[in-house]
């Protein structure tokens, strides 16, 4: 079996992964970059649509041009890319890390001081949702859609129902209606729809296509190929409310009900998930608790714009460079904990060693109107914001300048505003 | 006065926007910057959109190659454009960027390629589904 030795093993060629190769590159690190599909890019190369880097290169790109910047970076430095490399299992060895990968070749181990797990998120399919039924052919999450049709040129039916109203499925209803399918309606179980604003605009409303929010689908007819769905009302509770039923016939179901990151690599090195992100538990270096082991991206936590997935993959890249040579104390470190209606707070821990300007990123918990966050270290408060408003499926990111000692944990609350003390400020 | 969201940013403000009743003075409201603005008043007199789609593409390493158009064009004319496009095939190698169709449907705006497109390897390399 051959056996390859590098400094950083980069397992995952999407954004986040193409960030940390190059910067960990950058800082003097050897890597390999690993992707288990045949070109490098990630889910980005199905993203035809733009609205891409809007942040990072102040253009909107699609996803394709979006990697493509990255790429002709990768092809110039000397970074040494597997695709068609499948890591199957990563084992901690007295000097780092071992890759169990499935290549071209059969099977190769990769010997690598630090590892970025860059591995992205899947989507949730019809089972996480609980839909009765038979299996019949026509039932495909909504990045499936996009594969089949952005890349294999393959339409997956002409009369479509789309269930959940995520972004990648709002997008598709645009998508498939330019291909000369007919989007039947979007439907959402809750009283409101999840994607932005600005694609309920320009994917629904500039085709017709119609938004049903508190209904959702039950049931599949069909045993072959989708014939028909149930659709029923919701309540409060997203529960089906009796007597509501509905049936459409259709030939497509495609389901938008959202995506959890990939982690069966760091399940395996025996790392447990934070059950609010999904993801691994991470330091401000994106390390977790395994020592020169780092995850970005997707994988850490659903990320919604791709520029901040690149900027994780930075931050992991120069620390996983750094560990790989010596650079990288092990310090003690501290939590941060998160209060009030926040979903989480990222990272989850700092080390407390050499701070500087530090990015977190947040996401609250339910839509909250006017509410003032606050950052404190034990008694000693860092930070007070107000936001207008702030609403789950929109990530936020903050840069704190945090002091050279952190002597207990960093604390966020979120304390939404009483009513009529707007006019106070 | 109209309401709609600004597609611009992410943001995704919430416009109201219209004529006064003289119909000179254009009043927006709601707008987070002055690209706002500029949105609303081309939203209610011209609407336009970046299409992005695909073509069919025949040699390559994939049946279809990623485009778009290179600026906006008029919201009216995407269904028209996408019969125009569907009409097209391109051959290998494409690289990121370049022309595909110049002044698509005579609106001044060219098609351009989103994506590199190689050929696809002679013989061998069966396995490789270069997606
Ligand atoms: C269907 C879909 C559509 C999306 N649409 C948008 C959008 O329109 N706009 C937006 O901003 N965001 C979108 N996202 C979110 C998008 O995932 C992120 O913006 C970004 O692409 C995440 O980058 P990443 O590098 O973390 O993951 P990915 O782009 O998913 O890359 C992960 C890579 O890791 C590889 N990999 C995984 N496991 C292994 C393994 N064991 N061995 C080797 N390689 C492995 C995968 O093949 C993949 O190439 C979408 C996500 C999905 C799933
Ligand atoms: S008005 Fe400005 S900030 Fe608001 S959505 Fe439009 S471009 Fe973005």
């Amino acid at each position: 079996m051959k056996q390859y030795y590098t400094d950083v093993a980069v397992v995952g060629g999407g954004p986040a992964g193409l960030a940390a190769a190059l910067t960990a590159n950058r800082e003097g690190a050897q890597v390999m970059l690993l992707e288990r599909e045949g070109r490098l890019g990630g889910i980005l190369k199905q993203c035809i649509h733009d609205g891409f880097g809007l942040v990072r290169f102040g253009e909107k790109l699609t996803g394709p041009e979006y990697a493509g910047r990255f790429l002709d970076q990768i092809a110039e430095s000397g970074i040494e890319v597997m695709t068609l490399a499948f890591v199957s299992g990563i084992d901690r060895t007295g000097s780092g890390y071992q890759l169990r990968v499935i290549c071209r070749e059969g099977l190769c181990v990769i010997h690598a001081r630090a590892v970025v797990l860059s591995t992205g998120c899947r989507e949730r399919t019809a089972k996480q949702v609980s839909i009765h039924g038979d299996r019949p052919s026509g039932v495909l999450t909504a990045g499936a859609a996009q594969h089949y049709v952005n890349l294999l040129g393959q339409l997956p039916g002409r009369r479509c129902v789309i269930l959940g109203s995520g972004d990648i499925g709002l997008i598709m209803a645009r998508r498939l209606t330019l291909e000369g399918a007919e989007v039947l309606g979007v439907y959402e179980a809750k009283p409101e729809p999840s994607g932005l604003a600005r694609n309920i605009a320009q994917c629904l409303t500039d085709f017709d296509i119609p938004l049903y929010t508190s209904r959702t689908v039950t049931r599949v007819f069909g045993s072959e190929r989708l014939e028909a769905v149930e659709v029923c009302e919701t309540d409060s509770q997203m529960r089906p409310v009796p007597g509501t039923a509905q049936r459409i016939p259709c030939d497509a179901l495609i389901l938008s009900v959202g995506l959890i990151p990939e982690n069966e690599l760091a399940l395996g090195l025996g790392l447990s998930l934070d059950p609010r992100t999904k993801g691994p538990q991470c330091d401000q270096r994106m390390q977790t608790e395994l020592p020169g082991l780092f995850c970005c991206g997707n994988a850490l936590h659903v990320s919604d714009l791709v520029d901040y997935v690149s900027e994780s993959g930075e931050t992991a890249g120069r620390g996983a460079a750094d560990f790989a040579r010596g650079r990288l104390p092990q310090a003690k470190t501290v939590p941060v904990q998160a209060e009030g209606p926040l979903a989480y707070v990222l990272p989850q821990r700092l080390s407390a060693d050499n701070q500087e300007k530090t990015v977190f990123y947040f996401r609250a918990g339910k839509s909250c109107g006017p509410a003032v966050l606050r950052v404190r270290c034990g008694e000693t408060e860092l930070l007070r914001r107000r936001y207008r408003a702030l609403r789950p499926p929109e990530m936020e990111r903050l840069v704190l300048e945090l002091p050279a000692e952190l002597p207990a944990a960093l604390q966020f609350s979120l304390e939404p505003e009483e009513p009529g003390e707007e006019g106070k400020q | 006065m109209k309401e709609f969201v600004c597609i611009l940013c992410p943001n995704g403000c919430r416009l109201r926007a219209g004529f006064e009743p003289d119909g000179e003075t254009f009043r927006v409201e709601g707008n987070s910057c002055p690209r706002g603005a500029a949105f609303a008043r081309t939203e209610l007199t011209a609407p336009v959109r970046t299409l992005t789609t695909t073509v069919r593409a025949v040699g390559g390493e994939r049946p279809v190659l990623a485009v778009r158009t290179a600026g906006e064009i008029p919201r009216a004319k995407l269904m028209e454009a996408m019969e125009a496009i569907s009409r097209l095939t391109v051959r290998p190698p494409v690289r990121r960027g370049e022309v595909i169709v110049h002044n698509l449907l005579g609106a001044g705006i060219d098609l351009i390629a989103t994506d590199d497109l190689a050929a696809v390897l002679q013989g061998g390399l069966k396995d490789v589904t270069p997606l």
